[in-house]
Formats: C-alpha cells, sequence, structure tokens
C-alpha cells in the first residue's frame, strides 16, 4: 500500500482515503451523505456551521467533519446516536433565528437548510424569544437580499477572497450581532460574483432579476451551453411553461467546475428583448410587412436566385454571428459553397485579415482548459481577460496564486486584475512594436537567434519584464486575445506570437470572439476553409472585404446587429439591393436594410452545438418553447437549400447535420497551431484603422438585451476607440 | 316439503305482497327530498363549494404566490404567475382556476399557508360561454369579498380542528 494512503472505516464500512483528506472529503466520495452548510469542495474549510459534526472513536466531542483530516485506523459513525443527536442541537440553534418565511421565499424547494430541517429539525421550536432581524443589503442589480436569512455560512465571503480574488462581502461583528455585509455601502460588480446565489445555502442572497418568478419545483431543467464567449460554459436552463426563467451552471470539472460568468446567468434575458422577431416579415413597397413563411422564404430563394441570375454568385456574400450553432453555420457554409459564392465568413468585427493562410485548423486555445491552472508562466497580448472570458481568467488567477505562476500582460489600456500580476505592459503607441521587442528580449534572453521580424526592435526594460515571466518553468502559454484579434495589424500580431511562442515552448492561444468560433471553422464558415477544415481551392472574399466591395445580396445567419457588429456594415448594407436576414433579433440598424426576415430561434430554443476553444464538441437539445412563429434555424437552412435547389439537404434532425460534419472533421479535432505560422513575411499593412474595445455586455445581441445586465456597472460602460 | 310451499306461495301471490309491504312502509315514512331550490340540505362548514381568493381586513391580498396549491392540485387546475408587487413583496400576477378541471378536493386550501384560496359555500354557479369556467384572480377576489363573513366564521367554526 502507498504511503500517502490510510485506512478509515466510516459506519462500519472500510474505506481508503489519502493522507491529509478531510473525511467529509472521503464520504462524499464513498457516496456517505454528511449534512453541511458552510462546506463546498470549491472553497476553504471554515467550520463554522457545526452541521458536518459526526462521531470520531475515541475522540471526547463530536467532530466537525469537514475539518478534520483523516488518521490510519480512524473509525468514524456519521448516523450514531452522539453525531445525530450531536446535528439535530446545531440545526435548533439554526433554526432559532433562521425566519420561517418559506412560502415566499425563493430559495423554497432548493433550500438546504429547508431540506435538512427536514431530516434534523423539531417540529415545535422551543425558543420563545425575539427572533433577529437584519437590514438588507443593496448588492446592486443581480443580486437579491435577505439577510434575516443568512445562517453565516461565509460561503459568499470565502468566494470574494479565494475565487474572484477581491473580498466584496465580508463579515461584521460577533455571534448574534454578526452579518455579511459590503462594508462600506456599494453595489458587488465582479462578472463572476452571482456565483453567490448558487453557494448560498438558505434564501438570503437570491437570483434578483427571477426574484418572485417561479419556484424551483415547478420549473424543468435542460442543459445549455454558453453563448457568449468561446469558454463553452456548461448550463443548467430552467423552463417553466415554456420560457426560459433561469441559468444556473452545470458542474463540469474539466471546463466551468461550479462557476458561471453574470454574463452567461443573466445574458439569456435578450432572448425576451423587445428586438425578438418572431414573424416572418417581407419589404413590401419599402416597409417590412409580417407575411407567411412559406412566401418570406419563397421570395429569399427566388431574391438569391436572381440575384446570380442577373451578378453571377459572387455578387452574394454570406455573413454568420459566431453565435450561430455549428449545425447552422454548417448549413449556412453548405448553402453559400452550393450556391457558388465562397464569401462566407463569420469573423464580423476582424480588420486584418492577411494572416489567413496560415492559421490553424480552428482557432483554439492551445491546451485544455483544465490545464491552464497548471500554467508555471502565460502572456497574455491584446487581451482584457476578466472580460473576455470570465472563467479563463479564473483558471489563471489559480494558477497565479496556488501554482505561483508568473502571469504576464501586454495590452493597450491597463485593465485590472485580481491577482499577482509579474509584469504589466501598457502599448501605448504600437502593440506590433512592442510585442516584437518582447521576441527581441525573449529570444536574446533565451539565447536563441533574434527573428527576422523582431530584429529592428529594442526592447525596453518592460518588455524585458514580459519575456523573463514568459520564459519561467516549463509549462508556459501565451495566448492572443480578442483585442489582438480586432488589431488593424492582426498578421503581424499572430507571426510575433507564433515566433515568440516557439522560442519560448509556449502553447499558442487564440480567443476568438463568440461561442462558436472554433465551430464556425469546423463547419467551412470561413471564405479560406472547407467544413473539416481543409484549405479551399478558390478562397472568397472574407467578412471586411464582403463589405467593402459592396455585394449585390447579403444572407446574414444570426443576430447581427449592423451598427455594433460589422465595423462600416450598415452602409454596405443600405446599398445591397437584398438583405436576407435569418436571426433572431431585428434591431433597428437591421430592420433599415433587411428585405426578408426569417426569424430563428435563439440558443436556448433550438438544438445544436458549439464547438470551445479547446476544440470540445459540445451539444443540447433545446431547453424554451420558440418564440411566436420562430423556427430553428437549421431548420430555416435546410428549406432555403431545398428551394435552391442545392442536393444534400435531407437532414431529418439537427443531429445528423453534426454527425456529417463530425465524419467530415474525423476523430483528429486537433488544432494545428504553431509551425509554418512564423515563417513566411507577411503582405504589407494597409492604412492603420481604428479598432475598439467593446464593453462585456454588448458583445451579443442577447446580452445587449439583458436588462439585468445592462444595469451593471460593466453594462454602463461605453465602447472605447484607440 | 320445500316444493308444495313455494308451489301454495304461487296462488297466494306471496312475493307480490312483500314487495306491496316495502311500499306501504315508505308511504309513511319521513320524507328525505327537498323542494330544492326553495328548500336546502344543511351545510357543513367544511363544504368545498366556489373558490375565493381572500384579503385581509385591511385590503391587502392574502395570496403570497408561493404556489404551493398548484403544486399540490391533482387535476392541475390552477396557474399562477407571480412577480415582485408595488411595495416590493411577493404576488401573483395571474391566478387561475378552471372549474371544468377542479375536482373540488380543498387540498388548495390545505396547502395555503395563508388561508387565500379557500372553497366556500357556494354551489349555485353556472357558464353561459366559453373561458366563463376560468375563475380569473379578479373574480376569485370577487367571490372572497362578497362571502367574507360566511367564509371567516366557517374559518371560526373548524379552527379548532386544525
Amino acid at each position: 500500500m502507498s504511503e500517502d494512503l490510510v485506512n478509515i472505516e466510516v459506519n462500519g464500512v472500510p474505506l481508503k482515503a489519502r493522507k491529509g483528506q478531510m473525511i467529509i472529503q472521503v464520504t462524499d466520495s464513498a457516496s456517505i451523505y454528511i449534512p453541511r452548510f458552510c462546506y463546498h469542495e470549491k472553497l476553504s474549510v471554515a467550520a463554522n456551521c457545526r452541521m458536518c459534526l459526526v462521531e470520531v472513536e475515541k475522540a471526547p466531542k463530536p467532530l466537525p467533519a469537514c475539518a478534520t483530516p483523516v488518521t490510519e485506523g480512524m473509525k468514524v459513525f456519521t448516523k450514531s446516536p452522539k453525531a445525530v443527536a450531536a446535528q439535530r442541537a446545531t440545526m435548533e440553534f439554526l433554526l432559532i433565528n433562521h425566519p420561517l418565511d418559506c412560502p415566499i421565499c425563493d430559495q423554497g424547494g432548493e433550500c438546504e437548510l429547508q431540506d435538512l430541517a427536514v431530516g434534523y429539525g423539531r417540529d415545535v421550536s422551543r425558543f420563545t424569544e425575539r427572533k433577529r432581524v437584519v437590514k438588507d443589503q443593496s448588492l446592486g442589480p443581480l443580486v437579491s437580499t435577505d439577510m434575516t436569512r443568512c445562517i453565516h455560512c461565509t460561503r459568499c465571503v470565502r468566494f470574494g477572497q479565494e475565487i474572484q480574488g477581491f473580498p466584496e462581502l465580508g463579515a461584521l461583528g460577533r455571534g448574534e450581532q454578526m452579518h455579511i455585509t459590503t462594508y462600506v455601502e456599494r453595489g458587488i460588480d465582479h462578472e463572476l460574483s452571482a456565483n453567490i446565489i448558487d453557494l448560498c445555502p438558505v434564501g438570503a442572497l437570491n437570483n434578483k432579476p427571477f426574484r418572485y418568478h417561479g419556484r424551483s419545483w415547478e420549473m424543468t431543467q435542460h442543459a445549455l451551453v454558453s453563448a457568449h464567449d468561446g469558454f463553452g460554459s456548461n448550463l443548467f436552463g430552467h423552463v417553466l411553461r415554456g420560457r426560459l426563467m433561469r441559468i444556473v451552471p452545470r458542474d463540469n470539472e474539466e471546463v466551468n467546475e461550479a462557476w458561471i460568468a453574470d454574463r452567461d446567468r443573466f445574458g439569456f434575458e435578450g432572448i425576451y428583448s423587445d428586438q425578438r422577431v418572431t414573424r416572418p416579415m417581407l419589404r413590401i413597397d419599402g416597409t417590412l410587412r409580417p407575411v407567411d413563411w412559406e412566401v418570406a422564404l419563397t421570395a429569399a430563394a427566388e431574391g438569391l436566385l436572381a440575384t446570380r441570375t442577373a451578378h453571377g454568385a459572387a455578387a452574394a456574400g454570406f455573413l454568420a454571428s459566431p453565435i450561430a450553432t455549428l449545425e447552422e453555420l454548417s448549413l449556412f457554409a453548405q448553402i453559400a459553397r452550393g450556391f457558388g459564392s465562397h464569401h462566407v465568413d463569420h469573423r464580423l468585427r476582424q480588420l486584418d485579415f492577411r494572416a489567413d493562410d496560415r492559421e490553424g485548423r480552428f482557432p483554439a486555445l492551445g491546451r485544455p482548459i483544465a490545464e491552464i491552472e497548471r500554467l508555471d508562466a502565460a502572456l497574455i497580448v491584446g487581451c482584457h481577460l476578466r472580460q473576455e472570458m470570465p472563467l479563463l481568467a479564473h483558471r489563471i488567477r489559480k494558477a497565479a496564486v496556488q501554482g505561483g505562476a508568473k502571469v504576464a500582460f501586454l495590452n493597450p489600456r491597463r485593465f485590472e486584475y485580481l491577482f499577482p500580476v509579474a509584469a504589466y505592459a501598457v502599448s501605448e503607441r504600437d502593440l506590433v512594436a512592442d510585442l516584437a521587442a518582447t521576441l527581441h528580449a525573449a529570444a536574446t534572453l533565451a539565447g536563441l537567434p533574434v527573428p527576422p521580424a523582431a530584429a529592428a526592435a529594442t526592447p525596453g526594460e518592460a518588455h524585458e519584464a514580459l519575456a523573463r515571466a514568459l520564459l519561467q518553468g516549463e509549462r508556459r502559454a501565451l495566448i492572443l486575445g480578442t483585442l489582438a484579434q480586432r488589431h488593424p495589424a492582426y498578421a503581424e500580431l499572430r507571426t510575433l506570437a507564433a515566433a515568440l511562442a516557439e522560442i519560448a515552448g509556449a502553447s499558442l492561444g487564440f480567443l476568438a470572439e463568440g461561442p462558436n468560433a472554433a465551430g464556425a471553422y469546423l463547419a467551412g464558415a470561413v471564405p479560406h476553409r472547407l467544413p473539416g477544415g481543409a484549405e479551399a481551392p478558390a478562397p472568397g472574399a472574407n467578412a471586411r472585404a464582403m463589405l467593402e466591395a459592396s455585394l449585390r445580396a447579403y444572407v446574414l445567419l444570426g443576430p447581427i446587429d449592423p451598427q455594433a457588429d460589422l465595423a462600416g456594415g450598415a452602409d454596405a448594407l443600405a446599398r445591397a439591393e437584398r438583405v436576407i436576414a435569418i436571426t433572431s433579433h431585428l434591431p433597428e440598424s437591421l430592420a433599415a436594410h433587411a428585405h426578408v426576415v426569417l426569424p430563428a430561434g435563439s440558443f436556448a430554443e433550438t438544438s445544436g452545438t458549439y464547438v470551445n476553444l479547446e476544440g470540445r464538441w459540445q451539444s443540447w437539445a433545446g431547453a424554451a418553447r420558440l418564440l411566436g412563429e420562430s423556427r430553428p434555424g437549421w431548420k430555416i437552412l435546410r428549406v432555403l437549400g431545398n428551394l435552391l435547389d442545392l442536393p444534400g439537404f435531407d437532414y431529418e434532425s439537427s443531429e445528423e447535420v453534426r454527425d456529417a460534419l463530425r465524419a467530415i472533421c474525423g476523430l483528429n479535432v486537433e488544432p494545428q497551431t504553431l509551425g509554418r505560422l512564423a515563417a513566411a513575411a507577411l503582405p504589407a499593412r494597409g492604412a492603420p484603422a481604428p479598432w475598439v474595445l467593446i464593453p462585456p455586455y454588448q458583445g451579443d445581441a442577447l446580452v445587449r438585451g439583458s436588462g439585468a445586465l445592462a444595469k451593471t456597472k460593466d453594462g454602463q460602460l461605453a465602447r472605447v476607440v484607440i | 316439503m320445500q316444493g308444495i310451499r313455494s308451489f301454495i306461495k304461487t296462488f297466494l301471490l306471496w312475493e307480490l305482497l312483500q314487495g306491496l309491504w316495502v311500499t306501504l312502509k315508505n308511504l309513511f315514512r319521513p320524507k328525505t327530498t327537498l323542494n330544492y331550490p326553495e328548500e336546502k340540505t344543511p351545510q357543513s362548514p367544511r363544504f368545498r363549494g366556489l373558490h375565493a381568493l381572500r384579503r385581509y381586513p385591511n385590503g391587502e391580498e392574502r395570496c403570497i404566490a408561493c404556489k404551493l396549491c398548484e403544486a399540490v392540485c391533482p387535476a392541475l387546475a390552477i396557474t399562477i404567475d407571480s412577480g415582485v408587487g408595488a411595495d416590493g413583496t411577493r404576488r401573483t400576477t395571474r391566478y387561475d382556476i378552471d372549474l371544468f378541471k377542479c375536482i373540488y378536493c380543498g387540498f388548495c386550501e390545505e396547502a395555503c399557508p395563508v388561508d387565500a384560496i379557500v372553497e366556500t359555500r357556494v354551489l349555485e354557479y353556472h357558464m353561459e360561454h366559453r373561458g366563463e369556467n376560468i375563475m380569473t384572480k379578479d373574480k376569485l377576489l370577487a367571490v372572497g369579498e362578497r362571502f367574507e363573513p360566511v367564509i371567516a366564521a366557517d374559518r371560526a367554526a373548524d379552527a379548532r380542528y386544525r
């Protein structure tokens, strides 16, 4: 037997446990239940609720299972009279001050205290004195408070300290005077803060937008995947009579652990925003009028065919939003190519496409998400990590705080991070020059020849600090963020980053925008790639070129707001003869130019698949009922394909579409990112264009439509043009 | 012996007389039927008739939208939507009872923690148009207001058994 294992006995059952494990961890993995309130596997041990008291042989008093390490030969009894008596006594004390307002409490039905009170509580209280009343806190638009219900487990406090890295909540006072507070009057505005809703074992902290709108037992639970970033957080959607009421995290240790970002939790409100389009519409005599599905679909198909007859297939451009599912994107690309146009793209906000021919099969993180927290060094370039991918920021924070990883940033602005940052360089003038200088410094430090791309660069102190940070330890990662991707000289950044990654022996990751950018590449919704990632023999125009060329017809897939999502797109759409929008949302800037609107379901209403940036295919089977006459996007595209007389549109389910694509992609869906990236010189840079910092809650149609997010501090940020 | 007895009975129409004896007895028994609607049977305070939603004496709705009645209803006759009321409290925005689905089992009033939904003594009601079978929140509150004295008296009478 290994040195690290000890034998213990729980309720007479012999178990093996690792040294240093707490009793509750051993019993949890052996499916022996011990009641608890303050213990949470992702948080530190506080042992202040005393609900997990168990009897241990030879111990004079019951011991808290969450704070008692196992020892060789330990005999634990979780259900002995002594243990149960201790648990009952604890429960009686907890219930002294807890109000009996379960009927109006949103936690009712999913409350840990309520559940355990059934098992351990007395049916009549012996407490006849006055109950404690605590003043409520105002924690902003996301979390509602009923602090009288608080049982002081301090999970929310520990979450702030350990997971957020910023203690937004704390406990003041002692004994009966103890209360959870924000110290000074302020809301909570960390991008993960709403996780305290799930952590709170009672109804003290609850979901504010959902407040009083439903009960846990009347909703059905459906698995979903986050539609806001390429991280691929697993979610549960709770649906009441066909309507999505709220979103809670679905535990997946390899992706989001037990957390989700606030954007994932409240972004779904956008599904029911005013901009939602629920009827097919057709522009008749200059105004959009509701029509039947058949009329709208025929008009769309005939319009496209007329454009092809008059101006050729290349006069039609196909633009998709990366929020569309893999199935939709696959059929969309199939329609575009079948129609004869190779102009299909989903990179709506990218400005520089010169590096297209040296890309991997899809933009990828470079290593599994679960490995991020074991990094030794990371350099993050052009990325507002906490806003772009809050949970990746959490993983990197874990690496920095728990593993002592050196994390360095090279950004056009100073962004706040809640962990020790080894080096932070603010790129005042030119991100490309600064990255080249960093590459120069890294090559010099590593004792390797300086690549020609960086030969002219003169590294300063800041660049050397970045390079030194990246060259720490063994497991290194270089991550190019969304800001870099939207940079007018992305090709240079990409090439330099590839060279730097090669020198540092680091994995190279790309945080592409949208939840399904990787899926869009695999589905062939890029001009230079066929489905599966093979190179296209005749590459079409990219998104920017399509819009600058002012094509005759545009087909838009997904909720695209021309003003917010397309750089200069509204003008191109205004000049086009036909704009066909297959969309769930119809913002004014799109309604002004669209000729045919085909209402599609949002991600929560259709079945679909997202491929996250580590290449994980995650499918779900629709949760909510489709609004009005809207239909799943893949069905609309299938009919459109049939109306255009294209072969291969006989799919009967979204799973068939996915499986067909999966067969093309093969089992090997690993991206190749390094290698030929750094090799050749790039074509010359175009004129510098302004690029924008998009606030976290303005990124897609769903978050833009979320009233709760708009009220937060981050929701009120404006766009910044750099 | 048996055969002879039944042979004689056949001539005496014994079974007929037996039957007529029952008729004669009942002719002089006190009558149990009533001249409805002029006369009515007595009702228990626990009678389960038409539903009503009650208010507190100060006019505040009792219902707190806990949805326990909706959960307990075996016929799925109750549909509730809830939200934050004008005063920040938990309130129903819709409270519908489908009288066609309801089986008048009284589980809803038993489940109610605040005695808001009750079944009254009213059993004489009818519908003339499609859709009138749905008792909306307004209709239920109106019933409650009209019969509040009776409802309150019935609750008081039954209080010691609950």
